[in-house]
């Protein structure tokens, strides 16, 4: 390292290594992975989401996962979370409605409404 | 590749790798691999994350979950149900002591959330040993930015930041490192005092495993303000993980370029050695350390010269604490006035404590200057366990003194402890509860800095035996009328003759526990009686009759067949043989054996 642009550039390479650990969430997605969310394609779907946002190097969304919500029939389950606006609940996401629901409600917030099941006002 | 979704930070530090951290590691890592996620799952070792007794720890991120009291066999679950299913384990989350409340995520609990993190900012986010997370983590950003400015600049920031040094005396490192610049003679040096000394303390260590790195751009920035190349670490050859971690951050560092020849493209250079201390408490004393580097007996030589004019090998040579070192890079970054912004006026910043003895959540902690001990050991440490009263709390260790309840709302800084006989000292915090007696407290930290006394001047070799002597007669019930005025006479002249600090402020823990609790001192010597009940000499165990349900217990734990009786009948302890080891008073299961004065049972 020979200069303050070498050690910039480590910084942001080494970044994305920490960047779970340090980032302020700001948006959330929330997948199901329930026994019959997993036997649904949850997983599939799950990795899809990672792998849409990553490609577009979105920085400030969380995806965590929960367990079983009763709520077989729709899965698998995604829950988007944005500050100051209410939960939506998508159901039957399969990995390409994953990539839509990134590409529309995540980048340009327009919520894909034929898909969701509920929306939970103050979550 | 896959994606990584989730981070699983496992406490790395000598704690819970002594509970067997990374056997849950090996567990977890082959966990993951059967359930076929070992790609998705970052798993990473981090610095002592302050809940020592709780460990292993771990943190699974992006949540923040935080799991305790890890066992191999957890992994599997863990990776079953949380990393698979999303759905948290319940049963290994962390249990406030007093509430029984449950906390899933490390930033909930009462703990970590009362605490400012400044120094241990990075421990339980970035692996200790990768110098990439560091530089992640703005690391080696205020080197750079020092290089930038001039050695008198960074001088003056660490001066108006108010930063004073945390290895016990509170000098103002500002000024410290100004003396040494302007000090003539060269080469000129750094040197990190990693000794630790203090029984009971670890704050240096956990920070040395933790987060090497810091420290190291702690020295370097020191080293191009006072215009030093060579810095030296000094720490205990006790602390073998500390040592491996400063070694791998070294090596790392040296290989980035980071330190050797023209730093960053720019005139400075800067190389540091490792140099392992015997571990002996004076060593801790800065031209003792010095007096040990330069392969010399670690004994203490008067000061003035100080070492910022007369250091190693008679070069002027700045020494600092790890604790210190670790507040310099976020100075430099944020800027004096965000320093200056947290404590109270002349304290400024934070100190981490080892918050340990009678308090229920125990561990590494860090609070702004000016917190109360009251909040300290009620929002931080949880309160006393066993609905027990808070007695005292002894800080400074074997150099320091007592603070006793009436001064639970005292706001901490260097200034406030010192009007009433104690010292912030490097960190030890010991809460006492009204079981611990004062005198034995005294005895205790006494028979300590009696030990360690390099023996090479007499008031503090000779001196501190007598007043050893004294205490061991008057917890053995053998104290005499005036005793207390000849520990306060021995006390100060110790005080005022000795060479080095560990002399001068030896006598400490016994004038401030004189000076709060001299009741017990008196009763000890008159009445043949200890008040917390817990001098042996003093005291006897006996059976309740009232409350004695005849169950036997007593007989079966008791080594030497003093508890006495047939089942279903009165049980009694004869005082001739016990020997006092208070198991039956532990495992009696109806809390009939209690332990009375000695002199009112032979009436
Ligand atoms: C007996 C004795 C033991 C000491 N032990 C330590 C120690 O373990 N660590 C430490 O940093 N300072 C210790 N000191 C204080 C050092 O002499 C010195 O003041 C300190 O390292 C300066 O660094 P600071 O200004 O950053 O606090 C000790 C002093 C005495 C008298
Ligand atoms: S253990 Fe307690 S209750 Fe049982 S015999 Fe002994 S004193 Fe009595
Ligand atoms: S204190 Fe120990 S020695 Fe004494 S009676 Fe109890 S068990 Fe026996
Ligand atoms: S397991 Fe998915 S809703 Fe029940
Ligand atoms: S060593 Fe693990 S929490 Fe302190």
């Amino acid at each position: 390292m020979k200069s303050l642009e070498d050690l910039k550039r480590i910084r942001e390479q080494a970044q994305a290594q920490i960047k779970l650990r340090t980032q302020e969430a700001n948006t959330k997605i929330i997948v199901g992975m329930g026994t019959c969310g997993i036997a649904a394609g949850a997983r599939e779907t799950l990795m899809a989401i990672l792998d849409e946002l990553s490609k577009r190097n979105i920085q400030d969304v969380v995806v965590t996962q929960t367990g079983c919500v009763g709520l077989c029939e729709y899965e698998p389950l995604v829950n988007v979370v944005k500050p100051g606006q209410p939960k939506i609940t998508y159901m039957k996401v399969t990995p390409e409605r994953a990539r839509q629901i990134v590409a529309s409600h995540i980048v340009n917030d327009q919520i894909i409404n034929e898909w969701v099941l509920s929306t939970e006002e103050g979550a | 590749m896959a994606i990584i979704r989730t981070n699983v930070l496992i406490c790395a530090g000598s704690a819970c790798v002594s509970s067997r951290a990374y056997d849950f590691k090996t567990a977890l890592l082959e966990a993951l691999e059967e359930a076929g996620i070992k790609e998705e799952v970052n798993v990473v070792d981090t610095g002592c994350i302050g809940t020592c007794d709780l460990g292993p720890v771990a943190i699974v991120y992006p949540d923040g979950i935080f799991y305790v009291h890890l066992k191999p066999e957890d992994a599997k679950v863990i990776v079953n149900e949380h990393l698979l299913k999303g759905r948290v384990v319940n049963r290994l989350l962390y249990q406030q002591p007093m509430t029984k409340e449950v906390f899933p995520s490390l930033s909930e609990i009462d703990f970590i959330v009362r605490q400012k993190r400044i120094v241990l900012r990075n421990m339980g986010v970035i692996d200790p040993e990768s110098i990439e997370e560091y530089i992640a983590k703005e690391g080696y950003q205020a080197l750079a930015k020092a290089l930038t400015m001039s050695p008198e600049d960074v001088i003056d920031t660490v001066k108006k930041s108010g930063l004073r040094g945390r290895g016990g005396a509170g000098f103002p490192t500002g000024l410290k490192w100004e003396l040494t610049r302007k000090a003539t003679g060269n080469p000129k040096y750094v040197i990190c005092n990693g000794d630790e000394g203090d029984p009971g303390a670890f704050m240096d260590r956990s920070v040395l495993e933790g987060d090497p790195h810091s420290i190291i751009e702690g020295m370097m920035i020191a080293g191009y303000a006072v215009g030093a190349s060579k810095g030296f670490f000094y720490v205990r050859a006790e602390y073998p993980l500390a040592i491996k971690r400063i070694e791998n951050a070294l090596e790392q560092a040296r290989s980035y370029g980071l330190i050797g020849e023209n730093i960053l493209g720019t005139d400075f250079s800067f190389d540091i050695e490792l140099r392992r201390g015997s571990g002996a408490f004076v060593c801790g004393e800065e031209t003792a350390l010095i007096a040990s580097i330069e392969g010399g007996r670690g004994e203490p030589r008067p000061r003035p010269p100080y070492p910022a004019n007369r250091g190693l090998w008679d070069s002027p040579t700045v020494i600092n604490n790890v604790e210190t070192l670790a507040n310099i890079s976020p100075i430099i970054l944020n800027g004096a006035e965000w320093f200056s912004s947290t404590g109270t006026e002349k304290s400024k910043g934070t100190k981490v404590f080892a918050l340990a003895g009678k308090v229920n959540n125990t561990g590494l902690i860090e609070v702004p200057f000016g917190t109360t001990l009251g909040e300290i050991i009620f929002d931080v440490g949880g309160g006393i366990p066993g609905g027990k009263k808070f007695k005292a709390a002894q800080t400074g260790g074997p150099s320091g003194g007592c603070i006793p309840a009436e001064y639970l709302d005292l706001p901490i800084d260097y200034e406030s402890l010192k009007q009433i006989g104690a010292i912030v000292g490097s960190g030890g915090l010991i809460i006492m509860d009204e079981d611990t007696c004062m005198v034995d407290v005294a005895r205790f930290f006494l028979e300590f800095t009696q030990s360690e006394s390099c023996g090479k001047c007499p008031p503090c070799r000779v001196g501190t035996r007598k007043m050893l002597d004294i205490l061991e007669r008057i917890v053995n019930g053998e104290g005499e009328e005036g005793d207390i005025e000849r520990l306060i006479e021995l006390g100060e002249e110790i005080r005022r003759d000795s060479l080095c600090g560990l002399g001068q402020t030896a006598p400490n823990p016994v004038l401030s526990t004189i000076r709060f609790f001299r009741d017990e001192y008196e009763a000890h010597i008159r009445e043949k009686r200890c008040p917390a009940k817990s001098c042996r000499a003093l005291i006897a165990y006996q059976v309740i009759p009232d409350k004695c349900r005849g169950c036997g217990i007593c007989a079966r734990v008791c080594p030497v067949g003093a508890a006495q009786g047939k089942p279903r009948e009165i049980y009694h302890i004869d005082t001739g043989l016990c020997i006092k080891c208070g198991d039956c008073f532990a495992k009696c299961p109806f809390g009939a054996i209690e332990k009375a004065d000695l002199v009112l049972e032979k009436v």
